[in-house]
């Protein structure tokens, strides 16, 4: 298949949340910039080999997070909203937070606690990366 | 011209151990179906149904809008139909198949061919009889794909492959798809490649359609729960669930008319909601063929 797109039967979600995610890795690392048109449904579950409806499905939902944008008759194109990639890169940071929030209450480790956790989390990472540099 | 590539309407046929039954079922073109269900379900016999094969009991078959069997003739002019039992000379090349097709069919794309033949790693040259069965499969496929036509009805196109000719198969039949205006039927064994490819979904088992629906409305509706009771309480089956396993706390809920309530549903019968899972189509597969043969109705 002759596209960057890769579908993995080991990932356990669902395609077109899989193509939704690497549209908006596109989107968040600037390959794919604010008002850039984009492969139509069609041509795009061509290129990957899934079917219309997939595609179809996916551009719904980034349609509904504002990430797209589609004008009948015109095609699809990245939100003209400058920061989009930005914001995708935030909501995904959040996602993770909320993610170790939930843990954490799972766990009963208190708001403090896991204050000073992620401060030694963020610590261990940046000192990891210096000395790889 | 209507909007459907293929329509059948209450279509039966009976055997002596086996009946087809009211089959009811639409393609609107420029869609991919894929049609599954279990050894002996009735898919091929379906197929070869609409195909003109068989004559059917009762039920009215329309495909590119012409009545089958009647209108066979000037229907199969724009339907590409390939089975495991289709009959290529054994002492022929595939070449000479090639030519063969060209001569019948106006639609005849020799570039394509030629492209395929390459893709698919076959050589005009090679006699039929030397092929291996994949070969077969794919100088089959090569043969129909190449005419172009309007609708393709394929019976376990992919069934006997390797994975990189299956992949090939796949990627050649939503390639189809790029035309608006061409519609594919298929059958297959293989639900990955039925949720990879197909736009709609029609289940059957036992001769009978259990589901007919767009793919991803499909996959939706079912979802997998993970649970924890408390203990010595036994989960409720709560409207839209088919199936409760559990095991001391824990239990797996399988659901084929997911709702967003479920989960808070189950936690305000005391349960704590773990996880709420999708389901792969072969997972669906086989959960509802277990509940068919259960003889549970839901």
């Amino acid at each position: 298949m002759d596209s960057a797109f890769v579908i993995s039967q080991a990932d356990k979600r669902p395609i077109y949340l899989q193509i939704m995610e690497q549209i908006r890795q596109r989107v968040a690392v600037g390959d794919w910039v604010a008002e850039q048109a984009i492969p139509s449904i069609r041509q795009l579950a061509v290129d990957i080999g899934v079917s219309v409806i997939t595609v179809k499905r996916a551009y719904l939902e980034l349609e509904r997070e504002g990430i797209i944008v589609t004008h009948q008759g015109k095609g699809s194109f990245v939100s003209p909203d400058s920061e989009v990639g930005t914001r995708i890169r935030e909501e995904e940071l959040a996602r993770h937070l909320d993610q170790a929030a939930r843990s954490a209450a799972l766990l009963g480790i208190s708001q403090k606690d896991l204050e000073k956790r992620i401060r030694e989390s963020y610590e261990r990472v940046t000192d990891a990366e210096k000395e790889s540099v | 011209m209507n909007d459907y590539a293929i329509e059948l309407d209450g279509v039966c046929k009976s055997y002596r151990f086996f009946d087809l039954d009211n089959i009811s079922l639409q393609l609107a073109r420029g869609t991919i179906m894929g049609l599954i269900g279990p050894n002996g379900a009735g898919k091929s016999t379906t197929i070869r149904i609409l195909m003109g094969l068989v004559r059917q009991d009762r039920g009215e078959i329309r495909a590119l809008g012409r009545r089958m069997p009647e209108e066979q003739a000037s229907a199969k002019r724009d339907i590409g139909f390939a089975s495991d039992d289709m009959r290529l000379y054994d002492g022929m090349t595939v070449g000479w198949h090639m030519n063969f097709m060209k001569s019948i069919y106006q639609s005849w794309d020799g570039d394509y061919a030629q492209l395929l033949l390459k893709r698919f790693g076959l050589r005009a040259e090679q006699k039929i009889k030397g092929l291996s069965h994949g070969q077969r499969v794919k100088a089959t496929l090569l043969l129909v794909l190449a005419r172009r036509p309007k609708l393709l009805v394929l019976d376990e196109p992919t069934t006997g492959l390797d994975p990189v000719a299956r992949h090939e198969i796949l990627y050649e039949l939503t390639g189809v798809m790029a035309d608006e205006g061409r519609s594919i039927l298929f059958s297959s064994q293989n639900t990955q490649d039925v949720e990879q490819i197909s736009d709609r979904i029609t289940f059957i088992d036992r001769g009978r359609i259990i589901d007919s629906m767009d793919k991803e409305a499909y996959l939706e509706r079912w979802r997998r729960l993970r649970l924890e009771a408390p203990a010595g309480v036994a989960l409720p089956a709560l409207p839209g669930v088919i199936g409760i396993r559990q095991t001391g706390r824990l239990a797996v809920v399988i659901a084929n008319e997911f709702a967003p309530e479920l989960p808070s549903a189950y936690e305000s019968s005391g349960a704590r909601v773990h996880a709420v899972e999708n389901m792969t189509l072969e997972e669906i597969f086989v959960a509802n063929v277990e509940r068919s043969r259960e003889g549970v109705t839901v």
